[in-house]
């Protein structure tokens, strides 16, 4: 069982609900441990499309356990241990759907990224202040934000610990949508309800090549799009999927 | 003698400017205690409406300029004083009402254009006074009195800086509601009494919609307003307020 971390099944959603309140869900080591092998198991169970990350509505996750840090040695870092976990929610082939509310700072802020969509309560704060702490980001923060809401801001955030609103963060792209903090997990279960009833395996080939653009050149990327397409094109849910659309009835997916 | 006098009864805040030797004038002091006020004490469940006011002759004359004497002031850094305040005002999802009356100058003009409603007593005067000694206004001014009377008639008050009586603020929209000097504390003890008896989750929603459209597209509204409907459609205000309907009653509102 787990104690960081709480865990549900909505129909065909797997949510993880970031449960450290009083810390306000700050990522220590245990947290993101359970936090990866939660998301591990849900990987692998045929019942579940498509996972939620979320925290409370008064903070997603507050960034690391600083308390921690305090106490860390570089060696104890280099064991890889934190990294370790981040590579393990990054290389999950089912989408992964951010419900943020409140703080998303630092590893929080990182945590959503990994995502492969945020929705953001109206109440939302993303930042990168690790700065201030005399370190930098380590989950992904420089790069992924970087990517995200381009060089300067991204600048602004990692050096000069600007925070952005929910409304901002959607203004520069870094949330798909902000919604009122009262309904901002309903929401993003409601998505996620939608992207996990579509056909199992073109989600995720979908899924590898839009990730996959953000490494790639055009050239590249087009091949493995291709490659992605003739895999989906030759899959039973493509004959299920295009027979249905003409007899006008909604497909069933096999997931093959 | 407290700077700011705060008062609670039967839902109502009032909250009063108290230094009447100078009319009300802000004071860094003040500010801060204003800022703690619209942020903590005002955000409490009881509370169901704030009354702002000012004790003495008038509403408030603006910033006290006797605070810089001697010395060198750094305008930037002394307005954060006011951001927070004002940003406690617009925020707090709950009726805000000016009560004016006397002068309401300078900042104190911009503190009362950024509740949610003014009521005037028939002897107010604003006057945004700013240019008069070469600023420009500031606490948000720039912000909410184009949208409360236009760019061109915003533009006459701030560069112009003449004296608006009651009745020609009411006119131009500036005030909701101009009563006789008399009845103004009754006046304003009544419209604080009928806010404090209303949906009071309902009128945050309606604020935080208001607070959107200024910045919304009518279809990101059209999306927003839907949200928030869902929202304040599972109040328990909405409840009683389709049963009262129904029973031919009027509604007895809890404020959730």
């Amino acid at each position: 069982m787990y104690e960081n971390i709480l865990v549900e099944t909505h129909g065909r959603v797997g949510l993880v609900r970031l449960n450290r309140p009083k810390q306000l869900n700050a990522l220590n080591t245990a947290t993101l441990s359970e936090l990866a092998a939660a998301i591990s198991e849900l990987e692998q169970d045929p019942q579940i499309g498509a996972m939620v990350i979320t925290g409370n509505a008064r903070a997603f996750a507050a960034g690391a356990d600083i308390a921690e840090f305090q106490q860390t040695t570089l060696a104890e870092l280099m064991k890889g241990l934190r990294a370790d976990q981040y590579e393990v929610l990054r290389k999950v082939r089912k989408p992964l759907i951010a419900a943020v509310s409140g703080f998303a700072y630092g590893g929080g802020c990182e945590l959503a990224m990994i995502c492969d969509l945020i929705v953001a309560s109206d109440t939302a704060k993303f930042a990168q202040p690790e700065i201030n702490l005399g370190i930098i980001p380590g989950g992904g923060g420089t790069q992924r934000l970087t990517r995200q809401v381009g060089k300067y801001l991204a600048m602004e955030m990692v050096l000069g610990g600007r925070v952005l609103s929910a409304w901002e963060a959607l203004r520069h792209g870094l949330v798909n949508k902000v919604v009122p903090v009262e309904l901002f997990l309903e929401e993003a279960l409601d998505l996620a309800q939608t992207i996990a009833g579509r056909a199992p395996l073109a989600t995720r080939l979908a899924k590898d090549a839009v990730n996959r653009a953000q490494d790639l050149s055009l050239e590249n990327g087009l091949g493995l799009e291709r490659s992605n397409f003739l895999i989906a094109f030759g899959s039973e849910d493509k004959a299920e999927g295009t027979t249905a659309f003409v007899e006008k009835r909604r497909p069933e997916w096999k997931g093959r | 003698m407290s700077v700011l006098l705060s008062e609670l009864q039967e839902g109502i805040l009032t909250l009063t400017m108290n230094r009447p030797e100078a009319i009300n004038a802000f004071t860094t002091e003040m500010l801060r205690e204003l800022s703690k006020a619209f942020g903590k004490e005002a955000a409490q469940p009881e509370v169901r409406v704030v009354v702002l006011r000012g004790a003495g002759r008038g509403f408030c004359s603006g910033q006290d300029l006797r605070e810089f004497e001697g010395k060198t002031l750094s305008y930037k850094s002394h307005l954060r004083n006011y951001q927070a305040a004002v940003e406690n005002i617009v925020n707090l999802e709950k009726p805000v009402i000016a009560a004016i009356h006397g002068a309401a100058a300078g900042a104190g003009m911009s503190l009362a254009l950024a509740c949610d409603l003014r009521i005037a007593a028939a002897d107010a005067v604003f006057a945004t006074g700013f240019s008069k000694i070469g600023l420009i206004p500031d606490a948000g001014m720039n912000y909410h009195l184009p949208r409360i009377v236009g760019h061109a008639k915003a533009f006459e008050l701030e560069a112009l800086s003449r004296r608006i009586k009651a009745e020609e603020a009411l006119a131009m929209g500036l005030v909701n509601q101009v009563v006789s000097a008399e009845s103004f504390d009754s006046a304003v003890a009544q419209l604080a009494a009928e806010l404090a008896q209303g949906p009071t989750k309902t009128f945050g929603l309606i604020k935080r919609a208001l607070r959107r459209s200024a910045s919304a597209t009518l279809e990101e509204m059209l999306e927003y307003e839907a949200l928030l409907q869902e929202v304040a459609g599972r109040t328990e205000d909405h409840k009683e307020g389709v049963q009262a309907f129904y029973e031919k009653r009027p509604p007895r509102y809890g404020g959730k």
